[in-house]
């Protein structure tokens, strides 16, 4: 996987995906293999790389601006000076306004997008996006695609991004690895190369649709 | 809350209390049991006001007691819940302790330490805090080690060492349980401090108690089950109340605030 590039990987449940990343994470560590980022090993050592899990895992006791700079804090920043960097980005994550709001009032849409700025704000070069979508309805999900590409082109960093949706993986990737079930293996990758920004009305495209056939294929055979 | 909504909260319990009363009032007018068995109602309403000018040296004794011994209690099972999760050799050392403590009857107990540490305030808050460390230890320990294991690892993810995983998801995950523990604690608090009042003592509820019944003043023993009952229930409530202001994320209670 090369800088600056988004990178899916879509597999069944249970090929080890989610694992894959909690190893590139540093907390967990492989019974045999390598990982490295930036030509240095990662296993063993977080910290490493933005990682952002399944749920969205906002501490509950905690504001939306303090969740949002809880990496900078833990990283030695002071508050307020976490606080003065997150401010100007609530705006490009659409939660201008919401700064004060526990994360028990937000919708869950707008608490996937602190999750995500919370991942952004940890200023590392590499982002482990694991279903970050899986718990949203349909309509909120479509929106997220747009948002999240204009997000991503604003400052390009390394995605990589965990699915089981065919269809999230072609609108968002420049590249989708497929993976076998148990033992995950890469069985197909499939270079995307759409010009972006994206439109939603990809899925429709000749193109898309073949490629959306290709890698249903792979993961069924 | 609204006042109808307080209302419905309360009166059923209300309604029960007063029925209890009520039918006990009548059993004393109808079948005239001797005072010194069981007094009316009303009686150890009178008493109540007779002993008024009484009453404030014992309360005031036995609620410094319940509230220091529950402080104490308090820090000292939260700090042994910290311990116990931090280091997975203390908890092989102290559960055993810990458990081993609960199953000496206070009774037996409280005229051992009077011995220790003489008749005053001391004891009865060592009783106390005795008492009450334990439910807040217990429901600590399982507050800091229940925590969602991804919240840990996220926090790992970042870079965090054990020291701020534990002051950042830990300890504040842990507030509820401790609160939890602590609102079990305050209801036997009190009634702690009576039972070592009870064994000797120069002021307190217990003192009190151990007067009437020396003397025959049923009606006072029930003025002192009153106060008790009362004073422990206040300060069940209050437990209640701040655990409310120190968790003030959870607004379930508010109106929908977000779109």
């Amino acid at each position: 996987m090369g800088p600056a590039e988004f990178v899916s990987l879509v597999g069944p449940s249970g090929c080890g995906k989610s694992t894959l990343l909690k190893v590139l994470a540093g907390v967990l560590v492989p019974t045999a293999g390598a990982a490295e980022v930036g030509g240095e090993t990662v296993i063993g050592r977080p910290g490493r790389t933005a990682y952002m899990p399944q749920k969205d895992l906002l501490l509950p006791w905690r504001r939306t601006l303090d969740n949002a700079t809880l990496g900078a804090e833990l990283h030695g920043t002071a508050p307020a000076e976490a606080r003065t960097r997150a401010v100007p980005l609530l705006e490009r994550f659409g939660l201008a306004g919401f700064e004060r709001a526990w994360p028990e009032e937000l919708s869950g849409g707008m608490r996937q997008r602190v999750a995500l700025l919370r991942t952004f704000l940890l200023d590392r070069q590499v982002l482990l996006l694991d279903e970050p979508f899986g718990a949203l309805d349909a309509i909120t999900r479509r929106r997220m695609y747009a948002w999240l590409e204009t997000v991503w082109l604003h400052d390009r960093r390394s995605v990589l991004f965990v699915t089981h949706d065919v269809e999230e993986a072609l609108t968002l990737s420049d590249r989708v690895h497929v993976l076998s079930p148990r033992p995950g293996r890469v069985v197909d990758t499939v270079e995307v190369g759409f010009p972006r920004p994206r439109t939603a009305d990809l899925i429709g495209d000749a193109a898309f649709v073949r490629m959306r056939r290709r890698v249903l294929a792979a993961l069924g055979g | 809350m609204t006042a109808v909504g307080g209302l419905r909260r309360w009166a059923p319990a209300t309604v029960l209390l007063v029925g209890l009363v009520g039918a006990w009032e009548l059993y004393v007018i109808l079948r005239r049991p001797a005072a010194y068995v069981l007094p009316s109602p009303g009686r150890i309403g009178e008493a109540f006001v007779e002993s008024w000018p009484l009453l404030p040296t014992h309360v005031a004794t036995t609620v410094a007691e319940a509230l220091v011994g529950l402080a104490i209690g308090a820090v000292a099972g939260a700090g042994l819940a910290v311990v116990i999760t931090a280091v997975p050799l203390a908890r092989r050392v102290l559960e055993p302790v810990l458990v081993a403590s609960q199953t000496v009857p206070m009774i037996v107990l409280a005229p051992l330490l009077v011995l220790w540490f003489g008749i005053g305030m001391s004891p009865k808050i060592i009783v106390v805090a005795l008492i009450t460390f334990f439910p807040v230890a217990v429901s600590t320990t399982s507050g800091l080690t229940g925590v969602d294991p991804d919240l840990v690892d996220l926090v790992r993810s970042m870079g965090a060492r054990p020291g701020q995983v534990l002051r950042t998801v830990r300890l504040p995950a842990a507030v509820p349980a401790f609160f939890a523990g602590l609102r079990i604690a305050a209801a036997y608090a009190v009634a702690g401090a009576v039972v070592a009042e009870y064994v000797v003592a120069q002021r307190g509820l217990g003192v009190f108690l151990e007067r009437s019944r020396r003397s025959f003043q049923v009606d006072r023993i029930f003025v002192a089950v009153v106060i008790i009952a009362a004073l422990s229930a206040a300060l069940f409530a209050a437990v209640g109340l701040a655990a409310r202001v120190a968790s003030p994320w959870h607004v379930t209670n508010k109106a929908e605030e977000a779109p």
